[in-house]
């Protein structure tokens, strides 16, 4: 685009976050600070992954950016523009065909290869942030690796609720090391993240903080033996694939309880389909 | 089906915009704004666009907030993504506030002093009635009335002798403390990320660019018992003042330009501790253009932060630093709050079906009780 450098980060910029990515691929799980800077979209808006796909992002790059599992989610839309004009890398919506993926709360349901590399928008990078508000403290006990806090905390659901009550952003240890915020995806996706072969990339803009996995690293979801790590998915298959393994979106579809389960992850749903596969609701929708 | 509904679209966001932009400019029959005329005529909203914004630029200022339709978080937004694509050449000299062109000054502290009291376009002793006679558009106004008398001697152009700053005639007698002395480089937040112990210069920084308010509400809740601080307004000086910067292979100050900045300077009381006898203490507030109540929440904030440094409790909000930085700033407060309309049915559905898995829970319990009994 005219007037702005590749990938709108100017170089230098870039070689900051660079260095700072290296950081956080040798200390994994650990939070970086890094100088976030005033990106042309909002804070809380995926400033963090733009920057850290701007800074490793080059001309032969495939881009997918999702949202929600989705390609066409308004926001994913929006970034995938960004990066179109501000790079001119050719985009894709195939999980497949992308070296880079941009993301907001999922992990595609395709394994992703060591090519790969997926960066993940992160709106509060503190695991703690709920139990001690305070990061002078939380950076005390991520330095004595003091996460007792945590513990008592998913003692306390199990005492209270019979169970963990977390559903999404649920806490995960790093290299056995360091306690990370998985960003707001579903529990159902945190076992994608362990010994994944592509390299996991966390950007968190307003918060000013880069962490990574580097590819296959053990990512252990905190649990207790007797009660052990439980991801949550509803207890149905895609009306429009018939997948049963994958995370499933609920669209209302009248006002009188009618539901439609269907895929999260739209490219996986598509390519589903395309294979022939079809759901309940998939003649329906054929017939119409 | 409704599964079309689930899918966002290319088209939605191109007619979006393109509907905001005719609803930005509103009924075509009217004559459209110029930028000209918003930065002469809503000066006071083109300096808190550029306050927070952090750029000093009124042209580009008027256009944020035309282009913003008047949402002045919007406008600072705007001149917040375009400043951070500049490049830096250096960074200026202090400026000399001590040396302003003075076009108000007033202090609440000593009833005259050298300089005199100055009162400058305030809305101060305005009587706030409607003046319906602004319906009209009317003709170029008279020139406004010549200030030359009793002791309101300045006027712009002026030929003018320094006014020395209040805090100065203060410190002679050693009953204020001094100016904190400049060590090193100061933080830049705009290149580095907030780190604590934030010092001042951080503290300084985040609050001149904080949102006013935020500051005006934390400064007001140590006026109501939060964190009392005592202040007197010492002084609150604005006007232009030279911008310098020494490039090393010059090796001294050139004048770059001039900018208009408002500062304020509270007197706050000290009790003394066993190595500090009882002395005035200072806030400090600056702030780019005419924005004095920034300027007085930013020094009223400013010194209730420094309550550790000073030996007092840190008890209220406005003690807090942490709580205050991570908070001041309305470009991340803003993305972040207007980010919860983004779609968030992943993270909802999860909790759906762990409502629904924990509702089950005790009913399935409660089912097993029934028939053993």
């Amino acid at each position: 685009m005219k007037g702005y450098n590749f990938a709108y980060l100017d170089e230098q910029t870039k070689r900051m976050i660079r260095r700072g990515l290296l950081k956080a691929v040798a200390i994994p799980g650990h939070q970086v600070p890094f100088g976030s800077r005033e990106m042309p979209l909002p804070y809380g808006w995926g400033t963090g992954g733009i920057q850290v796909t701007a800074s490793i992002l080059g001309a032969d790059d495939v881009l997918k950016v999702i949202d929600q599992g989705a390609d066409d989610t308004t926001n994913a839309v929006s970034i995938r523009r960004f990066f179109a004009k501000t790079a001119g890398v050719r985009t894709t919506t195939e999980t497949a065909e992308a070296t880079v993926i941009q993301t907001r709360h999922r992990i595609p349901e395709r394994r992703l290869r060591a090519d790969q590399i997926i960066v993940y928008q992160v709106p509060q990078p503190e695991p703690l942030f709920r139990l001690e508000p305070s990061r002078v403290e939380t950076r005390r006990m991520h330095g004595l690796a003091d996460y007792g806090l945590m513990h008592v905390k998913l003692y306390e659901d199990i005492a209270r609720f019979g169970q963990i009550s977390i559903s999404y952003d649920y806490p995960v240890m790093v290299n056995e090391r360091y306690l990370m915020s998985p960003s707001p995806i579903p529990a159902f996706d945190n076992p994608k993240m362990d010994m994944m072969p592509a390299l996991q990339l966390f950007g968190a803009g307003r918060e000013k903080r880069i962490y990574a996995i580097p590819p296959w690293t053990r990512v252990r979801s905190l649990d207790f033996q007797d009660h052990p790590f439980r991801p949550i998915n509803a207890p149905h298959a895609c009306g429009l694939c018939g997948a049963t393994d994958s995370y499933l979106d609920e669209v209302v579809t009248d006002d009188r309880g009618g539901r439609l389960f269907v895929c999260s992850d739209t490219d996986h749903c598509a390519t589903r389909r395309a294979e022939g596969h079809v759901g309940a609701d998939g003649f329906k929708e054929a017939a119409e | 089906m409704a599964y079309v509904a689930v899918k966002g679209g290319e088209r939605a966001i191109d007619n979006a915009h393109a509907w905001l932009h005719e609803e930005r400019r509103g009924d075509p029959d009217t004559p459209a704004i110029s930028v000209r005329q918003i930065e002469n005529q809503l000066g006071r909203a083109v300096d808190r666009a550029m306050g927070e914004g952090s750029l000093y630029d009124r042209e580009l200022s008027a256009l944020a907030v035309k282009q913003a339709q008047g949402d002045l978080i919007e406008a600072a937004f705007l001149l917040r993504a375009y400043r951070t694509t500049l490049p830096r050449f250096a960074y200026s000299v202090p400026i000399e506030t001590g040396a302003m062109r003075v076009e108000r000054r007033v202090s609440a502290i000593f009833k005259d002093l050298p300089g005199g009291q100055v009162l400058g376009p305030t809305y101060d002793y305005t009587h706030r009635l409607l003046d319906f006679s602004l319906l009209e558009d009317t003709p170029a106004p008279p020139r406004a009335v010549p200030r030359g008398d009793e002791h309101h001697a300045m006027r712009r152009g002026d030929e003018h002798h320094a006014m020395r700053r209040v805090p100065d005639i203060l410190g002679q007698e050693g009953l204020l403390e001094a100016d904190g002395g400049a060590d090193g480089e100061p933080v830049d937040l705009t290149r580095e990320p907030l780190r604590f112990p934030a010092d001042r210069d951080a503290r300084l920084q985040a609050l001149a660019r904080g949102d006013e308010g935020f500051l005006l509400g934390l400064g007001y809740s140590t006026q109501r018992g939060y964190g009392g601080t005592h202040p007197f307004a010492g002084e609150i000086r604005m006007g232009e003042v030279s911008v310098e910067i020494e490039p090393a292979e010059l090796g001294f100050a050139i004048d770059i330009g001039d900018i208009v900045v408002t500062e304020c300077q509270m007197v706050n009381q000290f009790k003394g501790s066993k190595t500090v006898p009882p002395q005035f203490t200072r806030g400090y507030g600056l702030v780019f253009g005419f924005a004095e109540r920034k300027a007085m929440s930013m020094a009223l904030v400013d010194r209730a932060m420094r309550a550790q440094e000073l030996g007092e409790d840190v008890t209220a909000p406005a003690q807090n630093v942490e709580f205050v930085l991570y908070h001041s700033d309305n470009i991340e407060a803003t993305g972040f709050v207007e980010h919860l309309k983004l779609p968030h049915y992943v993270d909802f559905q999860s909790e759906l079906q762990n409502v629904r898995r924990m509702r089950a829970a005790p009913q399935a319990d409660s089912d097993m009780a029934e028939a053993a009994e």
